[in-house]
């Protein structure tokens, strides 16, 4: 429809440089350029690399956005952009873009959480997110529940990894194995040759006294390189698909087992799964059984807009926009370490400060919400 | 003729606007951490003060280092935005040759901006517009026979007396001077450079030495 908003969102807030455009729920354009085969060879995005990247494709990725959505920029209602968290360096290249082009066009800036984005574009694949939305947010930086009863205002973290991102669990792994970095589909390809109860894996925090809703993934990797190790110690060749399978089977066992207590504990019947690991097939099928033996419906939306994406970031810029919420000033800072209660940065007049009222216990670490 | 010019290759913040006769506006702040929070406010209130808008630019004019990449790319992603949006051409300008134009000083001298790491970007000129060394990154006490007995200009060269030991002024760089030196730049019809960073490093990055064994030896 014509009257909804219609907002460009950019997100630079780790190694891809992505532009999307939407007009409400409807997805117009989903440009990416990622720098991800330049960081290949070190094992892990560098942030320098990534930010030269960045600064490289942002003209060009929001030209390319602009024109697969059919749009002109004058046209656009909003301008929002990944404001935090994730790697400074690389944030502050699409911030400022983002602060350029508001400007220039004379349009509103909206600097949103990246987490929230990740929640929100579930909206271009299922329409409107029920309110509240329980979610689980799954890639190389973060691990987290989230209970989102106001994706524009009000998302409160349930849970979150205490150590490694899933993400990184399956990057690690991989490495180990020797297949080559980003794991995440590559031990998924493995996988589906072995046998996913070939090898029992740990499953971290699933105690009776554990933390209920948080998530660990150090000793699980630790565990798989043992086992590995091992066989290697004893000359045995590694059955690389058997391991794949089982650890694998050990990640999205608890990630499924977590969000479905969460959805049950609080009463709400569908769960939203968003994140880079959100394109394991595994944790779609796994994830799709548990849920219709719960009861509860699953979105998941198409793994390109799971990944990092800019219209993920411009899909929350339209909900804003739609529900009137404050732009941000002129001076927006990105912050690496933004808060995932920080929904929207409305500038230094709002006090995003980290003197938050809630309980720190379950806020995501600073080093693990890259991605 | 309206540029609008803008450096963050160095702590300072530095905006201004340029008749091609004279500088209409102008703002500098000194804050090596808030680039990306400081530039678009600056750009807003030059231009209020000048009583005019983005949409009457006709150049964008931006210093593209050397200098501390992350405040760097600040500048530069703006400029290409910018110019993007209105149409109009980018001018790219060595950080270091906007201090040069600014400092007039007369007769070979350098200048030198902090690098961070105690090391300096540094080139030297024989005038004002005459640059003869390509912009280099630097140990001082690596450049001391190269520099010595030479005015030298900028922050950088201040931060170390015992290898520049004739230091002139400014110490920061001035948006408008870099307007000044792009306005003489395009009535002379000279080139300018690409939008593009003068990053003199490569980037820091460690190949990790493969994997961590677990078990113990
Ligand atoms: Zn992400």
């Amino acid at each position: 429809m014509a009257d909804e908003p219609l907002v460009l969102g950019i997100e630079t807030s780790c190694d891809e440089t992505g532009v999307g455009i939407v007009r409400g729920h409807t997805l117009l354009a989903d440009a990416v350029a990622s720098s991800v085969d330049e960081h290949a060879r070190f094992g892990g995005v560098v942030p320098e690399v990534a930010s030269r990247a960045h600064l490289e494709a942002m003209v060009p990725t929001i030209q390319r956005a602009l024109k697969e959505a059919g749009v002109a920029a004058s046209d656009l209602d909003g301008i929002a952009v990944t404001a935090g968290p994730g790697l400074a360096g690389a944030l502050l290249v699409g911030v400022s873009a983002a602060k350029a082009y508001a400007y220039a066009l004379g349009k509103p800036l909206y600097g949103v959480n990246h987490l929230a984005s990740h929640i929100c574009v579930d909206q271009l694949e299922h329409g409107p997110l029920p309110e509240p939305t329980m979610a689980l947010l799954v890639s190389g930086g973060h691990s987290s529940l989230l209970l989102a009863p106001d994706i524009t205002g009000d998302v409160r973290p349930l849970g979150s990894t205490i150590d490694d991102a899933a993400g990184e669990a399956f990057d690690k792994v991989a490495r180990v194995l020797g297949l080559g970095f980003p794991g995440g589909p590559a031990i998924d390809r493995a996988a589906r040759e072995g046998d996913p109860a070939a090898i029992r894996f740990p499953r971290g925090l699933t105690g009776s006294r554990d933390p209920i809703y948080d998530f660990s993934f150090s000793g699980l990797k630790t565990a798989v390189a043992r086992w590995i190790e091992s066989k290697r110690r004893e000359g045995v060749e590694v059955p690389v698909a058997d391991v794949s399978a089982s650890f694998q089977e050990a990640v999205v066992d608890v990630l499924t087992r977590k969000a479905i207590r969460a959805c049950k504990d609080n009463g709400v019947d569908h769960l939203m799964i968003g994140g880079g690991v959100a394109a394991n097939t595994r944790l779609r099928s796994l994830a799709q059984e548990r849920c219709e033996d719960a009861g509860i419906l699953l979105r998941v939306p198409r793994p390109k807009l799971c990944t990092d994406n800019g219209a993920m970031v411009a899909a929350l810029g339209a909900e804003m926009v739609a529900r009137g919420r404050p732009s941000s000033t002129w001076d927006l800072p990105a912050d690496s370490s933004l808060q995932v209660t920080d929904v929207s940065v409305p500038g230094h007049t709002h006090d995003h400060g980290h003197g938050h009222g809630h309980d720190h216990v379950h806020e995501l670490s600073k080093d693990n919400l890259y991605s | 003729m309206l540029l609008l010019a803008f450096d963050t290759a160095t702590p300072a913040v530095t905006v201004a606007l340029h008749d091609g006769r004279r500088v209409l506006a102008e703002s500098t702040e000194i804050d090596a951490r808030r680039h990306g929070e400081l530039l678009m406010p600056a750009v807003d209130r030059v231009l209020r003060e000048a009583g005019t808008v983005l949409g009457d630019v006709t150049g964008i004019v931006v210093g593209v280092g050397p200098g501390p990449y992350t405040g760097l790319r600040v500048g530069l992603v703006t400029a290409v935005s910018f110019a993007d949006v209105l149409g109009v051409p980018v001018h790219g300008i060595c950080t270091l040759d906007g201090l040069a134009y600014a400092a007039a000083v007369e007769g070979p001298f350098v200048v030198a901006t902090d690098a961070r790491r105690k090391e300096v970007y540094w080139a030297r000129y024989e005038g004002p517009r005459a640059r003869v060394t390509d912009p280099a990154v630097d140990r001082p006490g690596d450049i001391a026979d190269e520099v010595a007995g030479v005015p030298a200009v900028g922050a950088g060269a201040a931060l170390y007396p015992e290898v520049f030991t004739d230091v002139r002024p400014p110490a920061d760089q001035s948006a408008a001077a870099l307007a000044a030196l792009a306005a003489v730049k395009l009535a002379d019809g000279e080139d300018f450079l690409p939008a593009l960073p003068l990053y003199l490093r490569r980037p820091d990055a460690q190949v990790p030495a493969g994997y961590k064994a677990v078990l113990p030896k």
